[in-house]
């Protein structure tokens, strides 16, 4: 059963919110049937595949062994970092052989959401280690892992955030509105993702298709039919993943969990930085939190770069060349994130050096121009990211040469 | 180490790390909005912190309206001293 997409999905989505609704309308816990539903519903998604269900459940044996013995390691004295290193080496790596596999041939211990929980586990772990989780029960861990609404395709929350929805309090009001909100923005994602992201795949075709109208109808030049493409695929993306991000945080709402946005209008943003604090929001956010500020903070204390700059550069670097890498290690994934630790990079160093850009940086034309070649710039992305460039290059130097 | 010399080491690093006397003038204006800080900036705060005072703060510990100004950044240390 495909989350988010499948019709028998959404008759089990509604069915699961039903109860949810009662109890939470009516005053009571939602959390221990919300849990139940999370194992009926990963049932629906792992069972079919003994291979899947059989990863799955490594993977949780290992985070969960991982978590007891650090916390143990945490709060009973000790605090071996050798066993914390061992623990996230351990939780990490069901992902990274599985990453690996795919890219050799068929893919090995991987299962879907395998990244979404990976995330989680190594983000309670590295708040053990920081000290800033001192309890974590059992059911809770496992709970905030399994949630099913945003199990496949995140958003990624926060153990912490997560299990204060989950235990704290919510009164008949707090859910109504939780509720009404929550059925709201499923509606709207599934509009989004359904329909809107749906109609720009059909469009974006070339081959006749039964009298529809396509970008392959509109009888456009090579190199130009190539851009316009390039700009609907980043309109399909952006409407398919933050449709179905929607929708996880709809389906959140409606069980008592605030799950985090994931997009805020990204297209609009007026720089790099300001588009990856609007596009998947929770996945930067996570980097930039346990991936560059370590990376930063651990190169700063050693001196590692010569000023703060560089030191951003690097952390910049290192942050997408990941994040890249954990899309899939293939040529068009890794140029992606290589791509836009570059782009961070660069903007880091001209908005620091540049005396053109700090006189100029709060005037509208000089936001309209930033505006227009940030969203170029995403738009060419996308393109690596799904392999197009190639294609949209050598067709441009075709044109040019055809005149 | 009492209060006063608290704050003046905590302007010292201020001063230093955003190169700019601005920092000790208002005590309680966003240092963000200010254009005075930024995540790069908050890092090296950090860091310069657990150097100075011997106080970890990790990256996760407190969300960014929690130290946007000079006095919260005072607070923040205090409470761990």
């Amino acid at each position: 059963m495909a989350f988010y997409s499948s019709a028998s999905f959404f008759i089990a989505l509604a069915l699961a919110i039903v109860p949810a609704a009662v109890l939470g309308l009516t005053g009571r816990r939602i959390k221990p049937y919300a849990m139940a539903a999370s194992v009926v519903m990963l049932a629906f998604l792992y069972a079919g595949s003994a291979r899947t269900l059989g990863a799955f459940l490594l993977f949780l044996a290992v985070s969960t062994a991982g978590y007891r013995l650090t916390l143990r390691s945490w709060t009973q004295g000790g605090r071996s970092l050798v066993l914390y290193r061992a623990c996230l080496a351990a939780t990490v790596a069901p992902l990274v052989v599985y990453k690996v596999s795919a890219a050799a041939g068929p893919g090995v211990l991987g299962f879907i959401g395998i990244s979404y929980l990976t995330f989680r586990s190594v983000q309670v772990l590295i708040e053990i280690r920081d000290g800033l989780i001192t309890e974590l029960a059992l059911p809770d861990f496992l709970y905030f892992l399994i949630f099913f609404p945003t199990i496949t395709s995140g958003p990624i929350d926060r153990s912490r955030r997560f299990l204060a929805d989950a235990n704290g309090p919510l009164d008949r009001r707090a859910y109504t509105d939780l509720l009404t909100r929550g059925i709201l923005l499923i509606l709207a994602g599934a509009v989004m993702q359904l329909v809107i992201a749906t109609i720009i795949s059909s469009f974006s075709e070339v081959a006749p298709d039964a009298g529809l109208p396509n970008v392959g109808s509109l009888a456009l030049p090579h190199g130009v039919r190539g851009i316009v493409r390039a700009y609907l695929y980043g309109a399909y993306l952006f409407f398919d993943f933050a449709g179905c991000s929607l929708m996880a945080m709809g389906a959140s709402y409606c069980f008592g969990i605030r799950t985090p946005r994931n997009f805020r209008a990204p297209f609009i943003a007026v720089d790099i930085k300001d588009f990856w604090n609007r596009w998947h929001i929770t996945l930067s956010t996570w980097l930039r939190d346990f991936v560059f500020m370590r990376f930063v903070r651990a190169a700063t204390r050693r001196r590692l770069f010569k000023d703060r700059l560089m030191t951003a550069c690097a952390g910049y670097l290192a942050n997408m060349a990941l994040m890249g890498a954990w899309h899939g290690l293939t040529a068009s994934y890794l140029a992606y994130g290589v791509y836009h630790g570059i782009l961070l990079a660069g903007t880091e160093v001209y908005q620091k050096r540049s005396a053109f850009h700090k006189r100029h940086c709060r005037q509208r034309w000089y936001l309209v121009l930033s505006w227009f070649i940030t969203l170029n710039l995403v738009i060419l992305g996308f393109a690596l990211f799904s392999g197009q460039a190639r294609t949209i290059i050598i067709n441009l130097m075709k044109g040019a040469i055809d005149g | 180490m009492d209060r006063e010399e608290l704050e003046e080491q905590v302007l010292d690093m201020l001063e230093e790390i955003c190169d700019d006397e601005a920092v000790r003038e208002e005590r309680d204006i966003d240092l963000f909005d200010a254009g005075l800080l930024d995540s790069m900036a908050a890092i090296e705060v950090l860091v310069a912190i657990e150097e100075r005072f011997g106080v970890d703060i990790a990256p996760t510990a407190v969300e960014r309206y929690e130290m946007n100004t000079v006095n919260k950044i005072i607070r923040q240390i205090e409470i761990r001293l």
